[in-house]
């Protein structure tokens, strides 16, 4: 496994609580399903805890993200508490969306910083650019992170999505969760790739690829993106390879899955390996893990016994809150002068500043004869774990990473660019671990 | 006070609303330098900047989900759409992520979606649609169709500072063929408001968008011949100013409903479902409705010209309503 030496041993040991806690917290809602106590359909991400905690374990207590159907983990990181996930799948009233909505489909935007997920897969990256061109609008210094799975990378969504969080330079950190399976559908039927991140050269971001079920090379690639975007370098796409160890819900037996891959993966997981690499690495001792698997028994009883005793959403609330008619006052966290968003410090001369004249040009000796890589080639993932790579851009030199729509010829981009480093955490706010 | 366009009162609106306050964003393809197909934010750059008049790459969906996503922060974007037809290109975004946010997690989002609509003008079966009724169907959503300037320019400052997704219809046939005296200051429109235009006694006309003028001047030829119809202006698709079409209809007792919208589904079918459910008693004729035919918008002018309502098609189906 890899070693970060920048995590202190409670941050070690922390890491490990949420990836039990999810482990513990969806095997109870496996049993709670077969008692008929679900609502709808459970989709699990067991097996797959490394990805979801490792990943939001990055992010500073600003930053934002949306989670998808398997990031229950990140959720939790991010400070919902068991209740919220029970309660969603049991349909409270006391749920975070009052029942309206089940599973992991809820969110926060005033405390959290969390965005909610919508079924239909790759429209949560436009939403999380426009989230992060907000934030960097308003003078924020955030980043934003959102997951995909290898199979909604294949959505018009995904595609329109990275495209234009990448020409609009957002500090955007995209986690595309290879978990093998599409609901039945194997890998190579939703792309010829190796390795997905290699979708990222499309899109002239960097990328790399990571083993999904060691928690600390997500954690690591994760903190790197961070680092990345935060210094005006993003997007970023994280490929995290792991496998989906349920069928697609709870339903689904998963019978197309050879039995060899279940194995393969089971000798691979996440939580057994990161207990023999804490215990390996002298991070923690037997009484400290009895502890803290006692502690997430407590949590998750206590929890479990407040869900089931929640009533039902009274039937007339069905009827509520289509339009919001005056229960939101929508004010934005101002924390840049307006005036610089106003006329005359606004006003540009309107023209484009074409550089390129885009023709076709003879290629390097070199180049010319280098035959790309097959998909199918064994070729080592780029960069190694963790290690983002940044693609090679057209014409040689990396265009200029710019905030938000502002160009080189932008003078009032280019003063503030040294005065105010856009895209840097103050000082003292970086990270809260 | 001036006279000016429809267009010129879409373009006045945007500039005060981002002149009043700067969480008015703009997204849009070819919006910025170009000024946008139509040049309705022809401006807009050169004077707020690229940070807030933001030119995107073809993707619809991208758009609609980043200020979406915009709107999550407080923002309150205002996306164009080239031609209100590309809008189904991010039919999902809108439908079910945009429209559902409220509902499913109390997360508002104040965000406008404005593009030229409608036929006339030799589009084509791409760059003539009404889609407006995918919209109004779902819930979640308003839905602003203005036929004047005046009604343009304040609807349009309505629609940013509501906080709820508003889709605005510009009727590309009405941007430059319609003039008229506009204040230049503030002011708004409500929405989901309509507006009586020509009062009369003997039978109502409900409309809206280019269709409202068509109406009046069918309204104009039937006065010739001493019917007396009143026309009412929508203005709103959604939320539906049910009050005053029931007034009207209480008072002249027939109804005559017209769009250039095709016909099954459109919006007259649910105005007639309305005040038969609620002023059936009142009713002296059958509800009558001239809309666009149930095919594509066709691009020959005989064709688009067969395809459309016009003020004697409306005529024609008065005068059978008058009879009874």
């Amino acid at each position: 496994m890899t070693t970060i030496p920048n995590l202190t041993p409670v941050q070690h040991v922390e890491l490990y609580y949420y990836m039990q806690l999810d482990r513990q917290l969806e095997e109870r809602m496996v049993r709670l399903f077969r008692q008929n106590k679900i609502v709808g359909g459970l989709f699990s991400s067991l097996g797959q805890e490394a990805v979801a905690i490792g990943s939001a374990y990055a992010l500073g207590p600003e930053d934002w993200m949306a989670p998808l159907i398997r990031n229950i983990g990140s959720l939790l990181v991010r400070g919902f508490k068991p209740r919220d996930i029970f309660t969603q799948h049991m349909a409270r009233y006391t749920s975070p969306t009052q029942g309206k909505d089940g599973t992991s489909h809820f969110g926060d935007l005033k405390v959290r910083h969390v965005v909610s997920p919508i079924s239909m897969l790759g429209d949560l990256i436009p939403v999380m650019t426009g989230v992060v061109m907000a934030s960097r609008y308003l003078g924020h210094h955030t980043v934003a992170m959102t997951w995909i799975g290898e199979g909604g990378s294949s959505t018009g969504a995904f595609h329109e999505g990275m495209n234009f969080a990448a020409t609009q330079r957002a500090p955007l950190i995209i986690v595309l969760e290879n978990n093998q399976w599409a609901y039945s559908t194997p890998v190579a039927r939703q792309a010829p790739l190796k390795n997905f991140a290699d979708r990222a050269l499309a899109y002239g971001i960097a990328h790399c690829t990571v083993d999904g079920n060691d928690v600390l090379a997500v954690y690591s690639a994760a903190k790197n993106a961070v680092e990345e975007c935060r210094a005006g370098r993003g997007p970023v796409l994280i490929e995290a390879k792991t496998m989906r160890m349920k069928g697609h819900a709870q339903h689904d037996p998963a019978d197309y899955v050879p039995r060899a891959m279940f194995d393969f993966w089971k000798a691979r997981d996440p939580i057994a390996r990161y207990e023999a690499y804490l215990t390996e690495h002298k991070l923690w001792n037997a009484g400290q893990k009895a502890e803290i698997d006692a502690r997430i028994e407590r949590e998750l009883d206590e929890d479990q016994k407040f869900a089931e005793a929640s009533p039902m959403p009274p039937p007339e609330l069905a009827e509520q809150g289509v339009y919001c008619e005056g229960c939101h006052t929508v004010e934005p966290d101002w924390r840049r002068p307006k005036q610089e968003l106003l006329p005359p410090a606004s006003s540009v001369e309107a023209v484009w500043h074409v550089t390129d004249f885009g023709a076709w040009e003879e290629p390097s000796p070199v180049a010319r004869h280098k035959t790309p890589a097959g998909p199918h080639e064994k070729k080592e993932a780029p960069g190694g774990a963790g290690k983002v790579t940044a693609p090679e851009q057209a014409g040689g030199a990396a265009p200029p990473r710019v905030p938000f729509g502002r160009g080189p010829k932008d003078k009032s981009f280019e003063r503030e660019r040294h005065e105010k480093s856009y895209g840097r955490p103050r000082r003292g706010k970086r990270g809260r671990r | 006070m001036a006279e000016i366009t429809m267009l010129e009162a879409i373009r006045a609106a945007l500039f005060e609303e981002m002149e009043r306050d700067p969480s008015v964003v703009t997204l849009g393809e070819d919006i910025g330098v170009y000024g946008g197909a139509f040049k309705v934010t022809e401006g807009l750059l050169a004077r707020f900047g690229p940070e807030r008049v933001i030119d995107t790459p073809i993707s619809e969906t991208a758009i609609v989900g980043a200020a979406c996503g915009m709107s999550y922060l407080g923002l309150r974007p205002v996306v164009e759409m080239q031609f209100i037809d590309f809008i189904a290109c991010c039919f999902n975004q809108v439908t079910n992520y945009v429209a559902k946010s409220h509902y499913r997690w109390g997360a508002p989002v104040p965000m406008v979606v404005r593009g030229p609509s409608g036929a006339g003008v030799r589009g084509g079966p791409f760059h003539s649609a009404s889609p407006e009724m995918y919209f109004v169907h779902t819930p979640g959503l308003k839905v602003v169709y203005p036929s004047t300037a005046y009604d343009a320019k304040g609807l349009l400052k309505s629609a940013i500072r509501d906080n709820d997704p508003v889709l605005f219809f510009e009727h590309k046939f009405l941007y430059r063929r319609i003039k008229e005296e506009v204040p230049a200051g503030d002011f708004t429109v409500p929405i989901g408001k309509a507006a009586v235009r020509r009062p009369g006694r003997d039978l109502t006309i409900v409309s809206y968008g280019a269709m409202a003028h068509t109406s009046l001047e069918a309204a104009a030829l039937l006065a010739q011949e001493g019917i007396e119809a009143e026309v009412i202006d929508l203005r709103s698709v959604a939320p539906l100013d049910r009050e005053t079409i029931l007034g009207s209809v209480r008072k002249t007792n027939k109804l005559l409903i017209v769009h250039e919208d095709t016909r099954t589904g459109g919006l007259a079918g649910e105005i007639a479902a309305i005040v038969c459910e609620s002023a059936f008693e009142d009713l002296d004729a059958p509800v009558e409705r001239v809309t666009g035919l149930d095919t594509p918008v066709p691009y020959a002018p005989p064709l688009e010209d067969r395809f459309l309502p016009n003020a004697e098609k409306v005529a024609a189906a008065a005068r059978e309503l008058a009879k009874y």
